[in-house]
């Protein structure tokens, strides 16, 4: 894999040169890192609290305030709840592993389809019919422009008719369709950076053209496909357009469970706080283990 | 829209005998033959003209799955490698074209109609009746010209997302630290984050940020009272969260810029504001281009913070169209007209990101 940012000791500033300007960046840096991470903070410190707590705006935990499981135990998920059935518990589950599914799922489908495109079209010339390869590329990196809500309620009545209504596969397939674009726009510039002789070589010796695709090119543009895997797994994750219009009892998602949990004025501060933190938490684990990778995904194809 | 790589010159020739060619061409034209004739069976149901018994459009859409294998299994059987070939692109191809090009015809249809999913009189066309209650409908307007205010705050974004990677860019230690913080906002879920910023740390009463404001001398902070406000409001949550993206772009384009050309205008004397204005600006144009257009697009896809947090308001102060829509669908199951909405906002797109697109290729084309 090609390293976009380094971090190597070479790489690193040269020690002891303290002025005003360096000390502005960090300042600057700071601030912002302050920015990104507070409200994580304050969403993870407010499902501790009580209800004085939040009225008095404490924010610093055995500092100002004593943590308490309420949040966690209103969702079931605190220590003592652990054993005892909790029909919360039981309902949050079940939309966690409704996105689970289907955001795994489409990704999965997502870079197998896309990935084939890309390789095919970085490889081989077509024609059908007038188009030609970069009308197809083009074709698929169109649907990029294309907003969900153009799509939406042609494909709420075709689902009706179709009963895949508040079904997984339903939210699969447009989950889909909305990422591969980007699978394609990544894998593409990832297969473009392989030389061709390694096929041809294998070509001589004996393989058929799938063949060298599976054997050969796929592990090296595994890092690109898991790049791209990633970066899908993030947007179908945090996908809730559909799944609002498209799911209701069923098949509906994390983000759904969420949202329909804001606009209901009796839920309190904390047991919120417990449900919008479990939900975002897959995504801070993923962003902190393999930032690499999300980074290459978001690189590809803009810079040369 | 860059060229593709070498292409792979494969000469093969296949000899394909005629039986094989006859049992291609039969499975394609049989399942289509079977496509055909189970959604001819339906449709005659549906209209009444025939009782088949079916409960749903699901055999059509079985049909149409059997008939896509058999027209890529049928690729490799009549054309034998070129077969094989084709049948890279052939998958992705017709599932994209049976989930967008079919629903937006079938849109098309649905856009001219009268449509209530919850009247039982079904659908009835009506021409352009939905056109002209748009045109006099202000608060789908309302919603356009948002989306102008919305996209033009990308400039701010910009300037700060450029702001970040340079000090990213200089040298700092943590840089790893700084990157995984700074990239955090743009994983989280956008409905997660309205509860978190815009419901919680918003709150008129008790959110940090109100209670800042409160120390800062802003007597009543309310983040979503004032149309312009609760504009703002929104603007800042959408860049918070998609200020990462734009910073990383611009980074990588930043850490590509070869040192020796920086070190060149060291030596010519360029410093500080001139060397960045003249330098690394003009060579960052293409990739801040790139940015900024993928950014509209996204910008442009927005509605799940307008959604969660205010639903449009003040008086549509705050709405996006497929925010506007959304609505338009959840209060009054009016199909026909959403979708009229939708297609003109595509149209509209369509003509706004060419024009743009060919400015942006003006703009980074090499002067002479």
């Amino acid at each position: 894999m090609t390293q976009i940012f380094f971090d190597s000791p070479q790489d690193a500033p040269p020690r002891g040169n303290w002025n005003w300007g360096r000390l502005a960046v960090y300042a600057l840096l700071i601030l912002w890192s302050v920015i990104c991470l507070f409200p994580i903070y304050w969403t993870l410190t407010t499902s501790f609290k009580m209800a004085p707590d939040v009225m008095k705006g404490n924010m610093i935990p055995w500092g100002d305030f004593t943590p308490k499981w309420l949040g966690w135990r209103s969702l079931g998920l605190s220590p003592d709840t652990w054993g005892a059935e909790s029909t919360v518990r039981a309902e949050f589950l079940k939309r966690f592993a409704n996105s689970a599914i289907t955001s795994v799922t489409s990704s999965v489908l997502a870079v197998v389809l896309g990935s084939l495109a890309a390789y095919g079209l970085t490889r081989f010339s077509y024609k059908f019919g007038y188009m030609k390869n970069s009308d197809i590329s083009f074709f698929f990196l169109s649907q990029l422009i294309l907003p969900p809500v153009v799509l939406a309620l042609p494909m709420l009545v075709l689902y009706k008719e179709l009963a895949l209504l508040d079904t997984r596969i339903g939210l699969i397939l447009l989950y889909t369709l909305s990422v591969l674009p980007i699978v394609i726009w990544i894998m593409r510039d990832q297969f473009a950076s392989i030389p061709t002789d390694l096929e041809e070589a294998a070509l001589v010796d004996g393989l058929s053209i799938w063949g060298a695709f599976i054997t050969i090119i796929l592990p090296i543009a595994l890092p690109g496909m898991v790049a791209a895997f990633i970066l899908s797994l993030v947007l179908t994750w945090n996908e809730y357009f559909f799944a609002a219009l498209l799911t209701s009892t069923h098949a509906n998602t994390l983000p759904v469970m969420v949202a329909s949990q804001t606009g209901s004025q009796g839920i309190s501060w904390w047991s919120m706080a417990a449900l919008a933190w479990a939900a975002i938490l897959p995504l801070i684990v993923i962003g902190v283990v393999l930032e690499k990778y999300i980074i290459k995904g978001m690189v590809a194809g803009a810079v040369k | 829209m860059s060229g593709a790589g070498d292409l792979l010159h494969v000469v093969s020739n296949d000899t394909i005998s005629a039986r094989r060619k006859t049992f291609a061409r039969l499975i394609i034209w049989g399942s289509g033959l079977l496509l055909l004739g189970v959604g001819a069976a339906q449709t005659l149901h549906s209209t009444g003209n025939a009782a088949l018994g079916f409960e749903n459009w699901r055999p059509t859409l079985y049909a149409y799955v059997a008939w896509a294998i058999c027209l890529c299994w049928g690729q490799v059987l009549l054309h034998g490698e070129n077969g094989k070939r084709t049948l890279f692109v052939l998958p992705a191809a017709l599932f994209v074209i049976s989930l967008t090009v079919f629903p937006l015809l079938f849109g098309l249809i649905i856009a001219f109609s009268d449509w209530n999913l919850s009247s039982p009189t079904g659908r009835h066309f009506n021409g352009l009746d939905n056109v002209r209650q748009m045109l006099a409908d202000p608060f789908y307007w309302n919603a356009m010209t948002n989306m102008v205010w919305y996209t033009l705050a990308i400039l701010v974004e910009y300037a700060i997302a450029f702001g970040l990677a340079l000090a990213l860019n200089a040298e700092i230690r943590a840089r790893k630290f700084f990157r995984v913080a700074f990239l955090l906002p743009l994983m989280l879920s956008p409905v997660a984050v309205s509860w978190m910023i815009g419901k919680s740390m918003l709150e008129p009463r008790f959110g940090p940020v109100a209670r800042l404001a409160r120390e800062l001398g802003w007597e009543n902070p309310s983040f979503f009272g004032d149309p312009n406000v609760a504009k703002a409001t929104i603007m800042i949550m959408d860049a918070w969260t998609f200020i990462p993206f734009m910073m990383i772009m611009i980074l990588a384009g930043l850490q590509a810029i070869p040192k020796e050309l920086s070190e060149a205008a060291k030596v010519d004397g360029a410093t500080g504001w001139r060397a960045f204005w003249e330098v690394t600006f003009p060579l960052m144009l293409p990739v801040s281009i790139t940015a900024i257009l993928i950014r509209i697009i996204f910008k442009l896809k927005l509605a799940d913070i307008v959604i969660a947090v205010t639903s449009g308001g003040p008086g549509g102060a705050t709405d996006t169209v497929t925010s506007f829509i959304f609505r338009e669908y959840r209060d009054r199951s009016n199909v026909g007209y959403g979708t009229l909405l939708a297609m003109v906002y595509l149209v509209v797109i369509i003509i706004a990101m060419t024009l743009l697109m060919k400015l942006a290729d003006r703009i980074t084309r090499p002067r002479t």
